[in-house]
């Protein structure tokens, strides 16, 4: 695998030159990455520890089945995949960037920086308006206190239980209060026109008999810790991302001023590189743990 | 090779020869993975409920073999560390082997843990695999 030639019989340790047969810059940012894959190890780990010691988990194909501009259509794993590869192709043209500084190519570094960018806010983006799906989006579920509620997902409550039957959901609705009457008939009637303002003048039993009419489809309240895990660790992790696009930002105008030129290496966009690369690698586990399995 | 005055610490210079043929080629490794992945995922899901146990385990193990391979090739080609000379490998990939105990010993806690609740610390038997919460017992009754 190797390409590096090195003559056999070479005494690194005998000083004058880096044992590794690399900078002193590009070592500490190897180690900075092993230290951090620890970081999110840990925190992957808690999330299947905590996920390992309930009897429920919120299925990731209920959770994640919407599509940007796609309304209510069920499309599990589309969007993440959409994600997964916007990541893939960033990382494509980075090393495609490092591969024409080697070259010494400065117009080429430009460029590859510019799409490897783009790549990284596009990544953001889609990020952004999946937490805000999720943070707005309410689904009627059974609370603790034994009544059905609309709720999104929030670090506090999430609606991804198991189902509710039909019969327990019956149960649940006749100790509702009746804004939450109101609220889940509104769900009833999501996008219809005049929806915000209809049934407040109607009383509990008649929203009763038109939600269990309705056929609605209610859940237990999900596992507490899913929020906080899936905000917290996708959110360290879009960090990281947008730390990257700022850290490529600063490489494209180092770049672009001629610095690399001027020092005669292309060495930074190199290590810049080396971060971005492992923001895709800790997606690569953060797609399998929360999406996949 | 065009003038490539790095560092003095480095002593002999990667011959990055071969162009981007090999960046595209593991580009395509990457996708198709991700694909497979993506193909075993939804059958996952298609199957819900149809799906023994240890299928659905075999499954998801496929996956996580798939996924390990995908993070060999961004290390290994992407992050040219297959490029570095074995010493420096070898500190990167050694303590990363912490991984093993660790993701062993946290996913057995938390199973242990799950079983204890069970069958509240082994006193009773386990008869469902699913708890139903304390207030759909009592929504139920009313």
């Amino acid at each position: 695998m190797s390409t590096t030639a090195i003559p056999a019989g070479t005494k690194w340790w005998n000083g004058g030159r880096s044992p590794f047969n690399a900078s002193y810059g590009k070592v500490m940012m190897w180690y900075f990455l092993m230290s951090d894959a620890f970081t999110f190890g840990a925190f992957l780990i808690s999330y299947g520890t905590i996920r390992f010691s309930v009897n429920d988990w919120a299925d990731p194909n209920k959770v994640f089945n919407s599509f940007p501009f796609a309304g209510h259509a069920n499309l599990p794993l589309a969007f993440v995949s959409l994600m997964t590869f916007i990541l893939i192709f960033s990382s494509v043209t980075m090393v495609l960037a490092v591969h024409e500084g080697h070259n010494m190519n400065r117009k080429g570094v430009e460029k590859y920086m510019i799409l490897t960018i783009i790549g990284g806010l596009a990544f953001l983006s889609c990020q952004a308006w999946e937490w805000t799906h999720l943070l707005t989006g309410e689904h009627v579920a059974l609370l603790s206190d034994g009544t059905l509620s609309a709720i999104p997902t929030t670090v506090k409550a999430n609606p991804w239980g198991t189902d509710l039957p039909h019969d327990a959901m019956l149960a649940a609705l006749q100790k509702t209060p009746h804004d939450q009457l109101v609220k889940i008939a509104g769900t009833l009637h999501h996008g219809a026109a005049g929806a915000a303002h209809t049934g407040a003048e109607l009383s509990n039993a008649e929203l009763i008999s038109q939600i269990s009419a309705s056929g609605l489809h209610a859940t237990h309240s999900g596992p507490i810790a899913f929020g906080g895990y899936f905000f917290g660790i996708t959110g360290f992790h879009g960090f990281h991302v947008f730390s990257g696009v700022v850290i490529n930002i600063v490489m494209y105008f180092k770049t672009k001023l001629g610095h690399f030129d001027q020092r005669g290496h292309y060495e930074m966009i190199e290590k810049a590189g080396l971060y971005w690369h492992f923001v895709d690698l800790v997606w690569v586990f953060v797609f399998l743990c929360f999406y996949l399995v | 090779m065009s003038a490539h005055t790095s560092s003095s610490e480095i002593t002999f210079h990667p011959e990055h020869t071969g162009g981007t043929k090999r960046i595209w080629k593991i580009f395509w490794v990457l996708s198709v993975l991700t694909i497979i992945e993506l193909g075993l995922g939804y059958f996952l899901y298609a199957q819900h409920g149809h799906l023994g146990y240890s299928s659905v385990l075999a499954t998801k193990i496929v996956i996580v073999l798939l996924t390990l391979a995908k993070a060999y090739y961004i290390v290994s080609v992407f992050m040219h560390l297959g490029d570095e000379i074995r010493n420096f490998i070898m500190t990167i990939v050694v303590p990363l082997i912490l991984f093993v105990w660790f993701i062993i010993a946290f996913l057995a806690d938390g199973n242990s843990w799950k079983n204890m609740r069970n069958t509240d610390a082994g006193s009773r038997l386990n008869k469902t695999e699913k708890i139903v919460p304390a207030a759909t017992e009592k929504g139920a009754k009313d």
